[in-house]
């Protein structure tokens, strides 16, 4: 469905530098540095696919997104996507591809939702009956009734971002690329639309592709991930493999029954200690965790334990923080 | 074609939301030329004529300007203010729709208001052509049209060269201007009146003088010789047109490798 292999992108970028003296040289004379924005990106996605493409700010997601979407145009590398290289036949490949960047909008702003719909549906040349099925689908599954009628300037953020969605549907794309979709929606709205995404990849099979920062986003729709930063590759798998991969710190919480004798758990370090609970920090590379509960179920009356792993934010953090050493 | 016009609709229909400051633009706009035109008009009561053109025979080149610039302005507004859209990114959207960038950029504007410039343009157009006394044959009525037309395209032309330079600058560039307003300052008087090369540079380079002064000639009947050649010069702005699509095709293809 998709192929990428060896994606290079490299941009000249005025040097800026401060002071006034250096603002009037900047006039007359620049200076250029060369930005690897892409280096050696490959990976390939199978039809019906979530793929979570994460990064931090400046890491080229959004120029893999622009490549792939035929916006731009890569240094070498290539691209494959349904048959198609995305910037060389932008035209007929860009009817089978839906884009939501999160914080620019496609709909008019003056005018009711329904009249972007249709001027869409003759932009994409989508056929009557086509539109209709897929407007009733849509209205549906987004609860846009209401909403089809209010000027897009009196939408709140949520429900614009519903009628993006929709609106980048309305030409039944195979490949759906969604540029932070969730970025500034209250909590309600990010479950309404990440149910949304879920719904249409099931029914439709859709292949979605959405860079976020929101790593619950990631969690609750992603079942791979692919890891950049600094136009590299860094990892490419389920978000589960990640964990598994890196994340060896968990945290135990034990209550139990009323104890004043201090615990003491080789191998654990200590976090927190009170007469009724303790916190305790392990590293599964060292220590299992049944070994942990044998040695505390030996020393107080356990009421209840909670194993926590590492949280998948710390999790990133930790990995763009290795990467940037390297 | 069909596209454009549902383009200009849903435009229309925006622009109505706001109608007080478009009646209110439009009016501003009638009065603009109006004063510069009333300009005109008391130059020619203390002057007479300027090199053999009679006030009203001016009156016609300078309304056939006006007139080509504010439907210009009207329709290829989408050009003229380019800048923003590729400052806030907006052209990203049209390289990922399946329809020509050219078609999709006119149709992202459509100055309305502009409409009472063309209306003030038309109105001095009848009233010099009225006073004039004009054998009109068919020939005529098709040069007049192919003036006003030709002169569109001449304008649109510039405005997308003015836009594709936003490819490499992102900031729109004033100096166009220069090209826009002060060609048209130029143009609405006869070419004749000015020193050869101001003529031969609105001639040949930017063809303004190809869209009113040499075909007004030929329904003056000032012509010498073959008055076709006259008659059928406007048909320099399409020639001045496809450089300008050819170059923004170009300007396409650096934003796209460039990415700004």
């Amino acid at each position: 469905m998709i192929t990428v292999r060896g994606l290079h992108k490299t941009f000249r970028v005025a040097k800026r530098s401060t002071g006034l003296g250096q603002a009037v040289k900047a006039l007359f004379h620049r200076e250029y540095k060369a930005i690897e924005a892409l280096k050696d990106i490959s990976f390939s996605i199978e039809p019906g696919e979530i793929v979570g493409y994460i990064g931090p700010n400046g890491a080229g997601k959004s120029t893999t997104i622009k490549v792939m979407s035929g916006i731009l145009v890569p240094d070498s590398g290539i691209c494959s996507i349904m048959g198609y290289t995305p910037w060389e036949q932008r035209v007929s490949y860009v009817k089978h591809i839906g884009v939501v960047f999160g914080q620019r909008s496609q709909l008019w702003w003056d005018v009711p939702v329904i009249d972007s719909f249709e001027l869409l549906r003759d932009i994409y040349k989508v056929p009557e009956t086509e539109y209709q099925s897929n407007l009733s689908l849509l209205t549906e599954t987004l609860d846009l009734q209401e909403l089809l009628g209010i000027p897009v300037r009196q939408l709140s953020l949520g429900q614009r971002m519903r009628c993006e969605i929709a609106a980048s549907l309305l030409h039944s794309p195979s490949v759906l690329f969604l540029d932070e979709p969730t970025i500034g929606l209250d909590a309600m709205s990010k479950i309404a639309v990440r149910r949304f995404i879920q719904t249409i990849n099931a029914e439709r099979g859709v292949t979605v592709i959405l860079t976020t920062h929101d790593m619950s986003d990631i969690e609750a729709l992603a079942s791979r991930i692919i890891l950049i930063g600094k136009g590299r590759l860094l990892h490419d798998g389920s978000l589960q493999g990640l964990r598994s991969q890196f994340s060896t710190r968990k945290v135990i919480t034990a209550d139990y029954r009323t104890c004043h004798r201090p615990l003491a758990i080789p191998g654990a370090a200590i976090l927190s200690w009170s007469p009724e609970r303790a916190q305790f920090s392990i590293n599964t590379g060292e220590i299992v965790v049944s070994e942990v509960l044998a040695a505390l179920s030996s020393q107080v009356e356990l009421l209840d334990v909670t194993i926590d792993g590492q949280p998948i934010e710390d999790l990133i953090i930790q990995l763009y923080k290795e990467h940037q050493l390297s | 074609m069909r596209l454009y016009w549902k383009y200009v609709w849903i435009l229309f229909k925006s622009q109505m939301q706001y109608r007080a400051s478009f009646w209110l633009l439009t009016l501003g706009q009638c009065l603009t030329p109006l004063a510069v035109f009333a300009g005109l008009y008391f130059l020619f009561e203390r002057f007479g004529q300027i090199r053999g053109w009679s006030f009203p025979e001016v009156a016609v080149c300078f309304a056939v300007i006006h007139t080509a610039f504010a439907i210009t302005e009207c329709f290829a507004r989408g050009f003229d203010l380019f800048s923003t859209m590729v400052g806030q990114g907006e052209f990203d959207r049209v390289l990922v729709r399946p329809r020509g960038t050219i078609l999709q950029v006119l149709g992202s504007k459509f100055e309305f208001a502009r409409a009472g410039r063309l209306l003030q343009s038309l109105l001095v157009l009848f009233f010099a052509l009225s006073s004039l006394t004009i054998e009109w044959t068919p020939l005529k009525t098709v040069t007049l049209i192919l003036m006003i037309s030709c002169g569109v395209f001449i304008f649109t032309g510039i405005f997308i060269l003015a836009a594709t330079f936003c490819f490499w600058t992102i900031q729109g560039l004033e100096v166009v201007h220069i090209l826009t307003d002060g060609g048209k300052e130029m143009a609405q008087y006869p070419l004749n009146i000015y020193q050869k090369w101001v003529a031969r540079f609105f001639t040949f380079v930017i063809p303004f003088g190809c869209i009113n002064y040499l075909p007004l000639m030929y329904i003056l009947d000032k012509t010498e010789g073959n008055g076709i050649l006259y008659m059928l010069a406007p048909t320099a702005g399409i020639i001045f047109l496809l450089p300008c699509l050819l170059v923004w095709n170009i300007g396409v293809r650096h934003y796209r490798s460039t990415g700004s």
